[in-house]
Formats: structure tokens, C-alpha cells, sequence
């Protein structure tokens, strides 16, 4: 790999954890605060479903997860497993596919239109 | 007598560690040691030494699981209940008992550029550069390595990633990113932010705990990032 994708990779993952830095703050205390007094599935929906700004905040969260992930799992991979190369960053990519692809469809789902 | 148990590592990659008795001494240091046993109990060990005042940095090995410069090393200060195990530098092939192969050390000093690239003659005046300028004082900081290889065996990353061009490297790609006389900054700078290279550093800061000289190759790996990432951004890596 060039030295310029490492460093735009290495960009990526910085960039990432400052997006989901700020993220997980919010995920966790809207959590917090959402589920005080209790909730059911149906009530969470119904307040979830149609909120346009609450989908773009989880869609750009998962997204993050997407690049964040699979560029540390790279590291990981070639540190303690050894596996290096094209077929490592082939895997990673389908990886951050399959991250996105599933976290965009429980974002669909959560906060889409309602049904 | 007052004896020091010192297990001493024989072989090279196979081998077994032989222990010596060895008398104890005010000030002794760990090369004290280490010499002793070469020339009164076992005229076969292998070790390598030089200065033998903490300049050369050749003597470095293991001591008690810790990579130290064992010329400026007390025994007070790293025996455990009057034992000590002395082993070859960490992250290197063995060449025989405690001296470690630097080839793969000094290639990747090449292999980052390690060298100078200047563009004036002898004939050319001296180039100014103020002792008060940023790029002076970053130079400063990183650059007494005596290249004695510390940092290399205490480095995580080298262990797991046998081509990471380690710590020392990088450290003298950063002393020479910072020469205002320097010419070859560009191309070493995509030597050192490619495979390997500086990003594949996770900041364990092992180096700069170990380095006997106090330098903290971490701070110039995080300054090569940040100038790998803004020469990739205009597009100029």
C-alpha cells in the first residue's frame, strides 16, 4: 500500500473516533434519559419512526462505525494473525459493507417512515 | 562473601540460561558483571561492549526482562534479592549468548532515509539557523540517539509487525525532517509513511520510557503523522 492511502486510512480512523467520540456520548445519555420510568418496544417506535434529525444522527454513527472498524481490525489482523496484503484489505471492504449495510437497514428501521 | 546469582542466557535462538555466582561490588554495574563472568568463570561468553561510559551503545541487553545500557546500569538499581537475568536484546536474531544481530536495526535507519541530503558545497557559506527556532529545538530533543537499540527491543509493535522500521528510525527521519539544510525531505517522508512506517505506531511509548538518553521517539512519530497527513491532504505525498 502507498504511503498516501496508509495516511489517508490513518486520517480515516482518526476522524472516525472524533465522529464517534461525540456519538457514543450522545447514544448513551439520550438512552439513559429515554428509558427513565421505563418503555416498551411500540413506545420507543413510536417515538423513533419519521424523526428526520435522529436518522441522519444514527445514519452518519453507523457510517463511522463503518470506516472506524474495519481500519483497526486491519492492524489487528496483521499484528497477531499475520494475514497482510490485498486479500486482508479485500476482506476489510467487504467487512465495512456488511457494518453498513446492516447498521443502515436497523437505521431504516428504527427511524424510518412510519409503517 | 556477599554473591550476586546472575543467570546469564547461553546459545543463540536455542540455548538455556547458565547461572554464576558472582561477588558483589560497591558500584558495580551490570557490564561489571557481565565481564566478570567472561573473564573469570566462563572465557566462552559472547557479549560486545565499547565505551563503557553510556556513548556508543553497543552493550545494551536485557536485564531482569528489561532492555537497559548495561555500562550505566547499577546492580542496586535492577537486582531482585541479589539475582539478576541478563538475556540479549529483545526483537533481534541472536548471535551467540548476549550479543544481538542490528543488522535488521540499522537497515530500517536506511530504509527510512536516515541519511543526510544537502544541497550546499564545502566552498557554500554555512546555512543560519537559529538554536531558538522550532525546528532546531525538535531536533534538540530527538537527536543524542546512540543508536544502542533500547528502544527497538522494548517496542510492542516490532514484535508484532517484524517490518515496522521502528522508534530509532523514525526518530532520526524526524531529526532530519526538521534540518532546515535537509533536501530529502519528500521522499523520506513517503518512506516513512507507507508500509511500516510511522502509522503502524500505536503509542505504547515504550520507547521513550526506555531510552536511556531520555529522548521520546513517540513525540517525532506523532510529528512524521501529522506531516504525512498534511502532505496527503495537498496532495504532495
Amino acid at each position: 500500500m502507498t504511503a498516501r492511502s496508509e495516511t489517508l486510512l490513518w486520517i480515516g480512523q482518526r476522524a472516525s473516533a472524533a465522529v464517534l467520540a461525540l456519538c457514543v456520548v450522545v447514544h448513551l445519555a439520550t438512552m439513559i434519559h429515554a428509558v427513565q420510568g421505563g418503555l416498551s418496544a411500540a413506545e420507543i417506535l413510536g417515538r423513533t419512526r419519521g424523526s428526520a434529525g435522529w436518522f441522519a444522527f444514527y445514519a452518519v454513527f453507523v457510517l463511522a462505525v463503518s470506516v472506524h472498524a474495519p481500519i483497526g481490525l486491519r492492524a489487528v489482523l496483521g499484528e497477531w494473525l499475520g494475514w497482510r496484503g490485498r486479500s486482508r484489505d479485500l476482506a476489510l471492504i467487504a467487512f465495512a459493507v456488511v457494518l453498513a449495510g446492516f447498521g443502515l437497514r436497523a437505521v431504516f428501521g428504527v427511524f424510518g417512515a412510519p409503517a | 562473601m556477599n554473591l550476586l546469582q546472575v543467570n546469564v542466557w547461553k546459545g543463540a535462538e536455542t540455548g538455556a540460561f547458565r547461572t554464576f555466582e558472582v561477588p558483589r561490588q560497591a558500584s558495580q554495574t551490570v557490564l561489571d558483571v557481565v565481564t566478570y563472568i567472561q573473564r573469570s568463570l566462563d572465557p566462552s561468553l559472547a557479549y560486545r561492549f565499547a565505551c563503557r561510559v553510556g556513548m556508543c551503545g553497543s552493550c545494551a541487553m536485557t536485564v531482569n526482562g528489561v532492555a537497559r545500557w548495561t555500562c550505566r546500569t547499577h546492580v542496586d538499581a535492577v537486582a531482585v534479592d541479589g539475582r539478576l537475568e541478563i538475556a540479549p536484546l529483545a526483537n533481534l536474531p541472536v548471535v551467540r549468548d548476549l550479543v544481538a544481530d542490528m543488522r535488521s536495526f540499522f537497515d530500517k535507519w536506511a530504509k527510512a532515509r536516515g541519511q543526510f541530503k544537502g544541497a550546499r558545497t564545502r566552498k557554500d557559506p554555512f546555512e543560519p539557523i537559529s538554536p531558538q527556532s522550532p525546528e532546531r529545538r525538535a531536533v534538540d530533543a530527538a537527536i543524542e540517539c546512540i543508536g544502542c537499540g533500547v528502544c527497538y527491543a522494548s517496542c510492542d509493535t516490532v514484535t508484532w509487525n517484524p517490518d515496522y522500521l521502528g522508534p530509532a528510525a523514525l526518530n532520526r527521519a524526524w531529526t532530519l525532517q526538521q534540518d532546515a539544510r535537509d533536501t530529502g525531505k519528500a521522499e523520506r517522508l513517503r518512506a516513512v509513511a507507507g508500509d511500516g512506517g510511522c502509522h503502524a505506531c500505536h503509542t505504547h511509548v515504550s520507547c521513550s520510557e526506555r531510552c536511556p538518553k531520555h529522548i521520546s521517539p513517540t513525540e517525532g512519530i506523532a510529528g512524521l503523522k501529522r506531516a504525512a497527513a498534511k502532505a496527503a491532504l495537498r496532495g504532495t505525498l
